[in-house]
């Protein structure tokens, strides 16, 4: 034993590494995967204002499937998933497209595409609310602009508001698109470009024909990165509609937000998160499959 | 991101020189789309209310006025304290700086250790961390209130840090663990040959290697956490609210007339930090946003 402690003590590359990375491990285990574990008993509790570690089965998940409030964040989730996925990506790879002709000035234009990206959701939100303000916004420019029976009133409109969020996040976010995309399209190798000019091919089938379907992998990272975006989003919401009319724009993460801090239902909130987790699960899990295959090989 | 050598549209013919101008029109268009609601704002900001309410939203200011900026700064009423946004800059920078420090030299040591002493169960280490890239927080907000709570660190500027620090660690390590992998062993080995232990090498050989890593990383945890919002309405109260948070509340207390202006100076004020950094860093703000891309 002796022997082996001052061989330990001589050589302390052995444990060194191991010893440094251990307290970032342990935080993660307890704050991420300890916490996840305790947030999944209490959706499976009695809980109510105070967290009560009594079983109670799926009784809040039933709940929660009974809670009309619940499939309007969900209906407004598919709506601003796929509208935001679906603008940014033809945005995206539009502007793209267009940067990759040799374009002077192309890195102030880049810039100004993601500056977005650098500000808060909750200042665009600020922003987009004044902007689209029924009344002293869109409205009124068009209207003294000729337009006198122009009305725009989305964002007081319960059944169109989600619009709203997602004309903001569209903004917010296509410019991130573009630079995955410039950057694939960048990556491709210029042989194969000049062999299809030299084949005759015109600028439209080498993008279409050739170029776009080798961004393949590129296309599952955006729509994996915006998919995630778009499922965690909360802050836009909030500064844009704040759920509101009513709660017409919830989203599950609002509604978590709202039971858990709000209404003080914690078993609810806890469930409706577990639903969230489980979501981002069901996109990111396939996607690091195979991406951490495809490494391997 | 080099241009290619060669564009596929090149203008030869009065056809191709007219694609060129659309392609023109295009890109144009689209700065617009992104300056737009930036222009706005400012215009919005200089104008006096009742310019506002009775004019156009996209109408230049007639007469440039500075009061919306100088209320919004530090006589706005967030809630019930009417000190404008100037302490809630001071929450924010108090707690992002030492937050962006202590989550960056964490994650620079643990890219180090995971990719140049690769002891059994690195791998595995590595993996568990990126989990917490991906997870949505709102699954870690209950326990993490009540864990404030039992230390102590309820509604404090203080707790609001620990938990930036904790969830960055995921993203620094893999940032870290990037950039490092890609140092050849060479340098290490060299070095290890030269008897220079765990720490001397990685201060001495790695660290300076490092600087656009830190850069990259320093840029992507201050723009996440000057810009987080749901840490810092969860986690914080009041007067230890953050920018974000006290922007929002800025926003949503009106008594009487919305002063769209003193908003709109306020939205501005609270961008400027990151948007700042943005101007001056872009390329290495893009490298970490395609760099947290790369494994989502």
């Amino acid at each position: 034993m002796r022997t082996d402690g001052r061989r330990l003590l001589a050589n302390p590359e052995t444990w060194l590494p191991r010893l440094v990375v251990a307290p970032s491990f342990a935080v993660i285990l307890v704050f991420v995967y300890l916490f996840i574990l305790w947030t999944l008993y209490i959706s499976f509790s009695h809980s109510g204002v105070m967290p009560n570690y009594r079983f109670d089965g799926l009784a809040q998940y039933i709940r929660l499937w009974h809670t009309p409030r619940w499939y309007v964040a969900l209906a407004n989730l598919g709506i601003f998933t796929s509208l935001f996925m679906i603008g940014c990506t033809a945005v995206g790879l539009l502007l793209a497209i267009l940067l990759d002709q040799r374009v002077r000035a192309e890195g102030v234009i880049r810039t100004i595409y993601l500056y977005p990206m650098a500000i808060s959701f909750i200042v665009t939100g600020t922003a987009w609310k004044w902007i689209l303000n029924p009344g002293l916004g869109i409205e009124r420019v068009m209207q003294s602009m000729g337009f006198t029976g122009f009305h725009f009133d989305w964002l007081v409109d319960s059944r169109m508001a989600i619009f709203t969020v997602v004309i903001a996040g569209v903004w917010q976010s296509s410019g991130y698109a573009m630079a995955l995309f410039l950057a694939g399209l960048r990556s491709i190798d210029d042989e194969i470009v000049k062999a299809a000019a030299i084949d005759g091919a015109g600028a439209f089938r080498t993008y279409f024909r050739i170029m776009l379907p080798m961004l393949r992998p590129v296309f599952l990272s955006v729509f994996v990165i915006l998919a995630h975006l778009a499922i965690k989003s909360f802050d836009l919401v909030v500064a844009l509609t704040n759920g509101g009319p009513g709660y017409s724009t919830d989203m599950p993460a609002t509604f978590m937000y709202a039971y858990a801090f709000q209404r003080s239902e914690l078993g609810m909130a806890a469930a409706s998160a577990v639903m969230m987790l489980a979501t981002v699960m069901a996109v990111i899990v396939p996607y690091l499959w195979s991406e951490l295959r495809a490494g391997r090989q | 991101m080099r241009p290619r050598g060669e564009g596929i549209v090149r203008p030869r013919t009065a056809a191709s020189a007219l694609l060129r101008l659309v392609l023109f029109a295009v890109l144009g268009l689209f700065v617009l789309y992104y300056l737009l609601p930036l222009l706005v704002m400012v215009a919005t900001s200089l104008k006096p209310l009742q310019e506002i309410l009775t004019g156009s939203l996209i109408s230049l200011p007639h007469q440039v006025t500075f009061d919306a900026w100088g209320k919004a700064w530090n006589t706005a009423c967030v809630g019930v304290r009417c000190d404008g946004l100037a302490p809630y800059i001071l929450n924010s920078a108090l707690m992002a700086v030492p937050a962006v420090f202590f989550s960056t030299m964490i994650g620079a040591i643990n890219g180090y250790a995971l990719t140049k002493w690769r002891f059994p169960g690195a791998d595995t280490i590595f993996a568990l961390l990126l989990f917490g890239c991906f997870i949505p927080f709102q699954v870690i907000l209950l326990p993490m209130a009540r864990s404030l709570g039992l230390l102590g660190l309820a509604g404090t500027l203080s707790g609001l840090a620990l938990v930036h620090v904790i969830y960055g660690i995921p993203f620094t390590t893999l940032f870290f663990r990037n950039f490092f992998i890609t140092v050849p062993k060479a340098i290490v080995d060299a070095a290890k040959i030269d008897g220079a232990g765990f720490f001397r090498i990685f201060f001495r050989v790695l660290l300076p290697l490092a600087p656009s890593a830190f850069v990259v990383t320093v840029i992507w945890q201050f723009t996440q956490i000057w810009n987080d919002y749901l840490f810092g309405v969860s986690f914080t109260a009041g007067d230890s609210n953050p920018v974000t948070v006290a922007l929002n509340n800025l926003v949503a207390t009106s008594t009487g007339v919305t002063e769209y202006n003193v908003d709109m100076a306020a939205a501005i004020i609270a961008a400027l930090p990151t948007l700042f950094v943005y101007a001056v860093a872009g390329n290495y703000f893009l490298r970490g946003l395609s760099a947290g891309a790369v494994k989502g």
